[in-house]
C-alpha cells in the first residue's frame, strides 16, 4: 500500500499543475494511473450483491415500495368515502364506483384500506426503528461496560422479557387512551428487550477488538465508544433485527386492534378493519376479510424476506472480519 | 455443574423480584385512587372514608412499604382481588390456569411432533421444493394474524362441514374438556399452528448447523449409512437446542393463547384476561401477568439446566 501512495516524485507533470478543485485532481490521478479507476469493492457492496440476488428479498422490497406508494399516494389519486356513515350503502358487493366494495359503515373498502395502511405502516414502522434504538443503546452500554452494571441491565431484560409482550402491551394500553404515539411507545417499550440481548452479544466481541483498544488508549471514553465503534460496527445485526422488529410491530398492532384495544375509531389500521370484518365472516362478505387480510400477510411476509435477505448480506460481510 | 445451576437459580429469583416490581409499579400507575375505584365515586363525599379505607389497606405508607406489605401477601398466595368480578384472583386462577394449561399443552407437544420431522426433512432437502414449500408455509403462518387463522379453521370446519364445535367446551371445571373433546380440536389446531410455524424454523437450522459437524462425517467415514447417522446422531443432537427454544419461546405461545382462547370462548386464563383487559380489572390482569411470568421463568431455568445435563460438551 504505501507505496502506491501518490507522492510529487512519481506523479506525471499532468498531475502537478495545480488542479482547480480536488475532484479534479482525483481524476487526474485515476487518469495517470495512480488510483484505481474503481474503488475495491467494500463490504456494503458485497453484500449488497448478495442482496439482490435473492429473489424473495427482491419481491419483498418491491412489496413494501409497491405498499407505501398505494397508502400514502393513492388516496390522491383515488376519492372514496372514507369518513361519513352511510348505511344506504352499507356492504355493498365489489362493482362500480367501489372497486372492492363498501363495508358494514358504508365507506369505500378500496379507500379505507389506504388510510389504514398509513396507519399501520407508520406505527409498525416508528416503533420498530425505537425499539431498535433503546435496545442497541441498552445492550451496547450494557455489553460494553461489562460487570455489575451488565448484570444489573440483563436481569432487567430478564424480566420484562419474561412478561409476555401481548400481556404487557394489553395492561399498559388498557390504562391510556390508545393514540397513534401512544401505541408507537407501548409498542416500542415491550419489544426494544430481544434487540438489547443481541447488541450485548455483539459489544461483548467488540470491546476486545484492536481498533476500539486503540481508540481506549488514545484517551477515548466510553460514550464514544459505545456511539461511535460499537454501534455502528453492529449495524448489521442491527439492520437484521429491525427488519423483525417492523413485521412483529405491524402483528402486534393487528392482533391489539383485534382484541378491542387498539387506535381506537373513526381511526383505523388493518388489523381494525380486518377483525371488523371478520363480525360479518359468516354472511359470506368476504371483501371485508380478503383485502385487509391480504395487505397484513403480504405486508409481513414481504418484510421477513427482506430480513432474511439482509440476514445473508450481512453474514457475507462477517465472514471477511 | 452444580455451581452453575446454584448460580442460575440465583438469577431467577433476582428476575422474580424484578418481575414483581414491575408488575407493583404498573398496579400502581394505574390512573386514579384505589378507594375510589373499589367504592365509587360517591365516596368524594366522604373523605374519612377515603383516609379509612387507605389507613386499613396501606395506602397511606410510602410506596416501598406498600410494596412490602404486598409482597409478603403474595408469599401468603393472595394474589389480590377482583372487585369487578367479586373473587380472589387466586381462586380466579384455579378456575381458569388448568383449562389453558391442558390447551398449551396438547398444542406445544402437536407442535413439537410435527415441527421435527418437518425440519428434518427442510434441512436434509435444503433449497429443494420440500425445503422451499415448508419455508413457505412457516412464513404465511407467521404472518396471517393467529385470529383470522381461528376464523378460518371454523368458517371452513364449523360453519361449511359442520365437523367441529366453533366454540371451545364451556363449563366449570376441567372434566368438561375431555367430555366435549370435539369442541377442543379447533383451538388446539389453531394454537398448534401457529407453534409449529415458530418451531420448524428452528428444527431446521439445528439440523442444518448439526450436518456440518465432525462427527457427522466421521461416522460417514466408518460407513454407517445416511439413515442412521440422521435418526441415531443428528436428531438427537438437534433436539438439544429445541429444549432451550421450548423455554424461550414460552411467553408468544401463551400470546397464541390469549387470541386463540378469545376467538373460541374458551374459558382458560387468556379470555379471562382478554375480557378483564376491558373491563380494566387490574387485579386480575397483573395476578395473571404474575403468574405467566413465573411460569415462564421457571420454564426457562429448567431448560437452561436441561441444556447442561443433556449436552456434556456444555461446560460452565
Amino acid at each position: 500500500m504505501a507505496n502506491n501512495l501518490p507522492t510529487s516524485a512519481n506523479l506525471p507533470p499532468s498531475a502537478i499543475v495545480p488542479p482547480s478543485s480536488a475532484a479534479e485532481a482525483h481524476e487526474a490521478q485515476i487518469a495517470a494511473g495512480i488510483l484505481p479507476a474503481s474503488k475495491p469493492r467494500s463490504a456494503f457492496r458485497r453484500g449488497l450483491e448478495v442482496f439482490f440476488e435473492n429473489r424473495l428479498s427482491v419481491a419483498g422490497v418491491a412489496v413494501i415500495v409497491i405498499m407505501v406508494v398505494f397508502c400514502f399516494l393513492g388516496p390522491f389519486f383515488y376519492h372514496g368515502n372514507t369518513s361519513g356513515v352511510n348505511f344506504a350503502q352499507e356492504t355493498l358487493p365489489p362493482g362500480t364506483g367501489h372497486p372492492l366494495g363498501t363495508d358494514q359503515l358504508g365507506q369505500d373498502v378500496l379507500g379505507r384500506l389506504m388510510t389504514s395502511g398509513q396507519i399501520s405502516l407508520t406505527v409498525g414502522i416508528a416503533a420498530a426503528v425505537l425499539a431498535t434504538v433503546m435496545g442497541v443503546l441498552w445492550g451496547s452500554i450494557a455489553g460494553y461496560v461489562g460487570g455489575v452494571v451488565d448484570a444489573i441491565m440483563m436481569r432487567i431484560v430478564d424480566a420484562v422479557l419474561s412478561i409476555p409482550v401481548l400481556l404487557l402491551a394489553l395492561v399498559i394500553v388498557a390504562m391510556v387512551t390508545p393514540t397513534e404515539t401512544v401505541l408507537i411507545l407501548v409498542i416500542a417499550l415491550t419489544s426494544w428487550l430481544s434487540t438489547s440481548r443481541l447488541i450485548r452479544g455483539e459489544a461483548l466481541s467488540l470491546r476486545v477488538r484492536e481498533y476500539v483498544q486503540a481508540m481506549r488508549v488514545m484517551g477515548g471514553g466510553s460514550i464514544r465508544a459505545v456511539l461511535r465503534h460499537i454501534a455502528p460496527n453492529a449495524i448489521g445485526t442491527i439492520m437484521v433485527n429491525l427488519t423483525f422488529q417492523v413485521a412483529d410491530a405491524i402483528g402486534l398492532i393487528v392482533v391489539l386492534s383485534f382484541l378491542g384495544l387498539g387506535i381506537r375509531p373513526p381511526e383505523e389500521d388493518w388489523g381494525a378493519m380486518l377483525s371488523g370484518g371478520v363480525q360479518y365472516a359468516f354472511n359470506g362478505y368476504w371483501w371485508l376479510i380478503i383485502p385487509s387480510g391480504a395487505c397484513i400477510i403480504l405486508v409481513i411476509t414481504a418484510i421477513l424476506w427482506i430480513g432474511e435477505g439482509l440476514r445473508d448480506a450481512v453474514e457475507v460481510r462477517l465472514q471477511r472480519r | 455443574m452444580a455451581l452453575y445451576i446454584v448460580r442460575r437459580l440465583f438469577q431467577a429469583v433476582v428476575v422474580l423480584l424484578l418481575v414483581t416490581l414491575i408488575t407493583f409499579a404498573l398496579l400502581r400507575s394505574i390512573p386514579g385512587n384505589p378507594a375510589v375505584a373499589i367504592m365509587g365515586p360517591n365516596v368524594f363525599r366522604d373523605p374519612g372514608a377515603i383516609k379509612l379505607f387507605d389507613q386499613t389497606y396501606g395506602f397511606n405508607h410510602p410506596w416501598y412499604y406498600q410494596y412490602l406489605l404486598w409482597l409478603k401477601q403474595l408469599l401468603r398466595g393472595d394474589l389480590g382481588y377482583s372487585w369487578n368480578l367479586n373473587q380472589s384472583v387466586a381462586s380466579l386462577l384455579g378456575q381458569h390456569l388448568v383449562k389453558s394449561v391442558i390447551l398449551v399443552g396438547f398444542a406445544v407437544i402437536l407442535a413439537v411432533l410435527f415441527a421435527v420431522p418437518i425440519g428434518m426433512a427442510q434441512a436434509v432437502r435444503r433449497n429443494k421444493p420440500t425445503d422451499h414449500f415448508f419455508n413457505g408455509f412457516s412464513t404465511f403462518f407467521y404472518a396471517t394474524p393467529s385470529f383470522l387463522l381461528g376464523i378460518l379453521l371454523i368458517l371452513i370446519f364449523s360453519d361449511k362441514l359442520g365437523w367441529f364445535p366453533a366454540e371451545g367446551p364451556q363449563g366449570e371445571g376441567v372434566t368438561v374438556i375431555f367430555q366435549n373433546f370435539n369442541a377442543m380440536i379447533l383451538p388446539i389446531a389453531t394454537l398448534t399452528l401457529i407453534t409449529l410455524a415458530l418451531f420448524s424454523r428452528y428444527m431446521r437450522s439445528a439440523v442444518i448447523d448439526n450436518l456440518t459437524e465432525d462427527y457427522v462425517r466421521t461416522a460417514r467415514a466408518k460407513g454407517v449409512s445416511r439413515r442412521q447417522i440422521l435418526y441415531r446422531h443428528v436428531m438427537r443432537n438437534s433436539l438439544i437446542p429445541m429444549v432451550t427454544l421450548l423455554g424461550l419461546q414460552l411467553p408468544q405461545i401463551v400470546a397464541g393463547a390469549v387470541v386463540t382462547e378469545s376467538v373460541f370462548n374458551f374459558p382458560g386464563i387468556g379470555y379471562l384476561f382478554y375480557t378483564q383487559a376491558q373491563k380494566q380489572d387490574y387485579p386480575t390482569l397483573l395476578g395473571i401477568i404474575l403468574v405467566v411470568s413465573l411460569a415462564v421463568i421457571v420454564g426457562s431455568l429448567l431448560a437452561d439446566i436441561a441444556y447442561a445435563v443433556l449436552d456434556p460438551r456444555v461446560r460452565y
